[in-house]
């Protein structure tokens, strides 16, 4: 799966010796001007000749929407930053509060009660300039969420309730945009990549509903604070590869993190003929908006009667 | 057309580019930087001191699959012509 934009530059200069039709060598010369800045900033991508120059450039051109920028969307949004991913869009209407600190890595003690959002658009554009980040702090219902991915390149599900995970995953079904989704409890974590295209198994190919409230969640469980870091990281990791289009996918792999023994797993995911999404035969023919009223504070892009918590910033 | 260009080219000689001044990693990088403003086949002129740089970045050159067609010693400084190899 590739998300090359480079080809898509309006080139109507015709002195632009890229695009010289007489002499097919001058094809073959990048059209973007790095500054000395970005050469120091991004030597070690360079370097890699998995990377490179072409792939610097890629990533610059390439646009990533985060959904949730708490403990998985911390590390993922760092790393997309410090790559060089040219636009991000950041989506949370949580406000930090002091029990995020011991995961959520892009915060600090003094952004207690702002929104996430913009705290974290503060702290990436710090980071890198170059980096143009969209922060998203209300809440973003079907119809929104929809309009705002359309955007996006590629899609990041960092969020910690299922309602939201299906409502990403469903817009991004529909939409035909790539998605990489985690998940985290206590010591353990999951990731996979959700890629359009025929054979590729879909997000409900693997979950094809909501389980049943009794399941715990991130606020309802602990969880060990560098665990979401892993994951949040290899959620970054993969939507570098896809970006410049290097290195095996997850489309059809979950990967397994179980830190308390440090183990990785890898499980072989296959596209369901019966899932209601992608099957031969859907049921559900626009994304769903699932009802989860046990999520104080929490990242409810759904529940109108969220944010109960008097902690949470209005 | 394109022919003519071809030897005009090589006729006039490939560009040189000092990277004398530069510390590892950033000699790479700058090498990496120029060659890929050339098309596969084309030449580039780079201009190494003793030490490091000479030690290490000719091996880098060949890994990435370019070509060493020569090298002068000239005085603690050395000038390596390379041609770009295909992608």
């Amino acid at each position: 799966m590739r998300l090359d934009r480079s080809d898509q530059t309006d080139r109507t200069d015709p002195s632009d010796p890229a695009i010289c039709e007489c002499c097919p060598k001058a094809q073959h010369m990048s059209v973007f001007d790095f500054t000395e800045d970005q050469i120091q900033r991004y030597s070690r991508h360079i370097l890699l000749p998995e990377v490179d120059v072409h792939g610097q450039e890629k990533l610059l051109k390439a646009s990533v929407l985060v959904i949730g920028a708490g403990g998985l969307g911390s590390a993922a949004l760092l790393y997309l930053a410090a790559a060089g991913v040219g636009h991000i869009g950041v989506a949370d209407r949580d406000c930090v509060e002091l029990s995020n600190l011991q995961r959520q890595v892009l915060y600090s003690t003094r952004d207690v009660g702002r929104r996430k959002a913009t705290a974290a658009r503060r702290v990436l554009r710090s980071l890198n300039p170059d980096c143009r980040v969209t922060a998203y702090p209300g809440k973003l219902s079907a119809e929104k969420l929809t309009t705002v991915m359309r955007g996006y390149d590629l899609v990041l599900d960092c969020s910690d309730n299922f309602p939201t995970r299906f409502l990403v995953s469903d817009c991004a079904f529909f939409q035909h945009k790539p998605l990489v989704t985690a998940a985290v409890v206590r010591f353990d974590g999951q990731l996979m990549a959700v890629l359009p295209g025929d054979g590729n198994p879909c997000y409900r190919c693997f979950v094809p509903e909501p389980p049943p409230s009794t399941m715990t969640s991130c606020q309802q469980a602990g969880v060990l604070g560098a665990v979401p870091g892993v994951l949040g990281s290899l959620q970054a990791v993969e939507t570098i590869k896809l970006i410049v289009g290097k290195g095996e996918t997850m489309a059809h792999r979950l990967l397994l993190y179980d830190a308390l023994s440090g183990t990785f797993r890898i499980v072989a995911r296959k596209p369901n003929p019966h899932c209601p999404l992608c099957g031969s035969n859907p049921s559900i023919t626009e994304p769903i908006e699932y009802k989860d009223k046990c999520c104080p504070g929490g990242q409810c892009f759904t529940d109108d009667e969220c944010c109960a918590d008097d902690e949470c910033c209005s | 057309m394109t022919n003519i260009a071809d030897e005009r080219q090589e006729q006039a000689g490939p560009r040189s580019v000092d990277l004398t001044g530069y510390v590892c990693p950033m000699t790479f990088v700058r090498f990496k930087l120029e060659i890929d403003k050339l098309a596969a086949g084309e030449r580039l002129e780079i201009i190494l001191k003793r030490g490091e740089q000479i030690q290490n970045v000719p091996r880098s050159i060949k890994a990435e699959g370019h070509q060493i067609e020569s090298v002068k010693d000239e005085n603690g400084t050395f000038r390596l012509v390379v041609r770009k190899g295909k992608q």
